[in-house]
């Protein structure tokens, strides 16, 4: 096997999957991204601007917390909760947006597009186009501009232009392949912010050592708290970012066992889900091999999640990767068991957790009680709920 | 004659032959761009079957995905009342399949996504595009890079591999758009998706220009054409001139199958007249 750290190879693949399958027009724009990230990434100088911003800006390191409470409720794994809820923006988005928004400002490009599924990324990329001083187009499906209306009024007061997608079924892939058409189009001054760790190499590549510094941070804080490696981790996947993050600094680290939770939807069996390893085929999307929801006939399904941040019918390459290696164990969670963990962390943690980020946490309710007391499990919480109190409200038939 | 054994037995391909024969009658040719299956199967077959007769001279046949990035909003409807109706890969295969029961002369060129093609398998999914006399393949998300994929198997069934130049394709990169790219170069005249903006007489004769100093293949224009006259002035320069979503729109616009048909074809015509007055005109 190849060392993991030269993954991807140059043409952009981690085994199999990822590559650069995009239209000719974006072939030179995302050769010219590659090296100017090649660049960047060995410059002191741009080292130390996003380490700066990540520390001022973004508030980081942001806190490893023991989950006390939820601990003693599950009364077996040591629960810690990595805290990137409490960034600025609230979710581990910015880490990303922070350095791609540095080194489009590097490349000389003015105009930042971006796709957003919960807003979340949507947010954090309005947020460091308005620190920048950049115009700031963000693409979003119909269906989630109508459940995630909180963020779509954040984005327009941080003087981000918000275009809904009609096509499809207006969630997240949609608003993808609409920023995609809008870079087709506007290939001298514009800059695609991706939001996770999918599209066309060096995306993928990119995000995941921008969201890196989620799992470097928690192994220096838990060597700190409890002089050892954590046992597990574990995080939500929508395109697989946030998990990207907290996992690639620790793949190497055998005793490490790690577990990335999918949106099991109303379950896999019933085919509405956006569980793309669990229950979907290998294909080209977006820039990229991976696993995808579709058809026989090579048509992408339609992905179902509570959570619009999920609701993707891809993963980022290098977990399609990691799935055939069986370096990381892939589950899925439903909507219902989402809720119902979203409820006790609320209770029991005094946190709102993004919905998202519940499915990891209904992963850890399925497994903690099973594991020794001296068992260290972190869980990335991802993201805070204030965006999704009316999915929340909705949901569970109730209203504000 | 089998389509197979002329794919084979025929040491030039129907596409160069029809370039050779055009290059004779000192004219351009006209390409047109329909999507298999809009707005239903039956419709699309007679779309397909009369437009040689209506003056195209190649067919592009779009092969509809669900997600087709690199398409304006013309052509993804076109894609999504094709699947709607059911379209699939097996049937568009079909649909060349009849039409080649009485034009073996007419190229025909697959255009699409990768999704489809690798899902069907790539190997099953060439010997059936041979056999059923598709000639080349246009596929928007395979660039150079991976010609391993599709572009050098395809090569090897005697298909070719058209490949898109667009104008963010600069003089260093040429040579790698070029290197495998057989039938015909598809010049994209405007950065953009298909069916948008329009590029002005003289940047598209300097782009023919340039590409022809680098190949000896055939230069096709296309992206935002829609009307006789535009179609006129490409082809003054351009070895052919590609119509897509002018005709994909007039297919959404129709009030019955007969319109679109009938609509389809007209818009050909006066398309074909536009391309074989130019160099008169001039
Ligand atoms: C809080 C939160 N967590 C997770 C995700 C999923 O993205 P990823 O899998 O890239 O981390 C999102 C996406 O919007 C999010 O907002």
């Amino acid at each position: 096997m190849t060392a993991l750290s030269a993954l991807p190879d140059p043409q952009g693949f981690f085994g199999d999957f990822g590559g650069q399958f995009v239209a000719e027009t974006l072939m030179p724009l995302i050769l010219e991204l590659q090296g100017c990230y090649e660049a960047a990434k060995d410059d002191p100088a741009f080292r130390e601007e996003l380490a700066y911003f990540q520390r001022d800006y973004v508030g980081r390191p942001s806190p490893l917390y023991f989950a006390e409470r939820l601990t003693e409720h599950f009364g077996g794994a040591k629960i810690y909760f990595k805290r990137e809820e409490l960034n600025h923006t609230g979710a581990h988005k910015i880490n990303n947006c922070i350095g791609q928004i540095l080194l489009a400002k590097r490349m000389g490009k003015n105009r930042i597009i971006a796709e957003t599924g919960a807003g979340m990324h949507g947010v954090a990329t309005a947020t460091v186009a308005a620190r920048f001083g950049m115009k700031c187009v963000v693409y979003m499906g119909a269906t989630d501009i109508d459940r995630q209306q909180a963020n779509v009024f954040r984005m327009r007061l941080l003087g981000a232009e918000v275009i809904p997608v009609e096509s499809g079924m207006g969630t997240l892939k949609d608003a993808m392949n609409e920023a995609l058409r809008d870079w087709v189009t506007n290939v001298d001054d514009t800059f695609y912010i991706i939001g996770t760790v999918a599209g066309p190499h060096p995306y993928p590549a990119m995000v995941r050592d921008f969201q890196a510094v989620i799992g470097h941070e928690t192994r220096d804080q838990m060597l700190e708290k409890e002089q050892r490696l954590p046992d597990s981790l574990v995080a939500c996947i929508g395109g697989g970012s946030n998990a990207m993050g907290l996992f690639h600094p620790f793949l190497k680290d055998e005793s490490v066992h790690m577990i990335g939770v999918e949106a099991g939807g109303h379950g896999i069996s019933t085919g509405e889900h956006a569980a793309s390893l669990n229950g979907g085929e290998p294909g080209v999307l977006h820039g990229n091999r991976t696993y995808l929801l579709q058809n026989v006939d090579g048509q992408i399904q339609d992905a179902h999640s509570i959570s619009a941040g999920l609701d993707y019918p891809g993963i980022g390459p290098e977990h399609a990767y990691l799935h055939s290696t069986k370096r990381v164990e892939y589950v899925s969670i439903t909507d219902q068991e989402a809720i119902d963990a979203f409820q006790l962390c609320c209770r029991k943690e005094g946190i709102i957790p993004a919905l998202e980020t519940a499915h990891a946490l209904a992963e850890i309710a399925k497994r903690a009680p099973e594991l020794p007391e001296d068992h260290l499990m972190v869980v990335n919480l991802s993201g805070r709920g204030d965006k999704d109190m009316t999915s929340v409200a909705e949901y569970l038939g109730d209203s504000f | 004659m089998t389509a197979q054994a002329n794919a084979t037995d025929v040491s030039i391909s129907r596409i160069t032959q029809r370039f050779e024969d055009l290059k004779a009658e000192g004219r351009s040719a006209l390409v047109t761009f329909v999507t298999a299956g809009d707005p239903d199967p039956e419709t699309s077959q007679a779309i397909l079957d009369g437009l040689p007769a209506a003056g195209a001279d190649i067919i592009e046949l779009g092969m509809p995905f669900t997600d087709p990035m690199a398409d304006g909003p013309a052509i993804q409807k076109g894609a999504q009342r094709a699947l709607k109706a059911g379209q699939n890969q097996r049937k568009t295969l079909e649909m060349v399949r009849r039409f080649r029961a009485h034009d073996q002369d007419t190229p025909i060129v697959l255009m699409g996504y990768y999704n489809p093609i690798y899902r069907y398998g790539v190997e099953a999914f060439l010997n059936d595009a041979a056999e059923a006399g598709i000639d080349g393949l246009i596929v928007v998300d395979l660039p150079p890079e991976h010609d391993g994929e599709l572009c050098l198997p395809a090569a090897e069934k005697g298909l070719n591999f058209i490949r898109l130049a667009t104008p963010t394709t600069d003089d260093a990169r040429l040579p790698k758009v070029l290197e495998n790219t057989s039938g015909f170069l598809y010049y994209v005249s405007v950065a953009g998706v298909t069916g948008a903006g329009s590029a002005s007489s003289e940047a598209v004769e300097k782009a023919v220009e340039r590409l022809k100093l680098h190949s000896r293949l055939p230069v096709a224009v296309g992206f935002g054409i829609k009307t006789p006259e535009h179609a006129a002035m490409v082809a003054r320069s351009a070895d052919a001139v590609v119509v897509g979503s002018a005709l994909v729109n007039t297919v959404e616009q129709a009030e019955s199958p007969q319109a679109a048909i009938e609509g389809v074809h007209s818009l050909t015509r006066a398309l074909a007249q536009g391309v074989r007055t130019a160099r008169q005109a001039r």
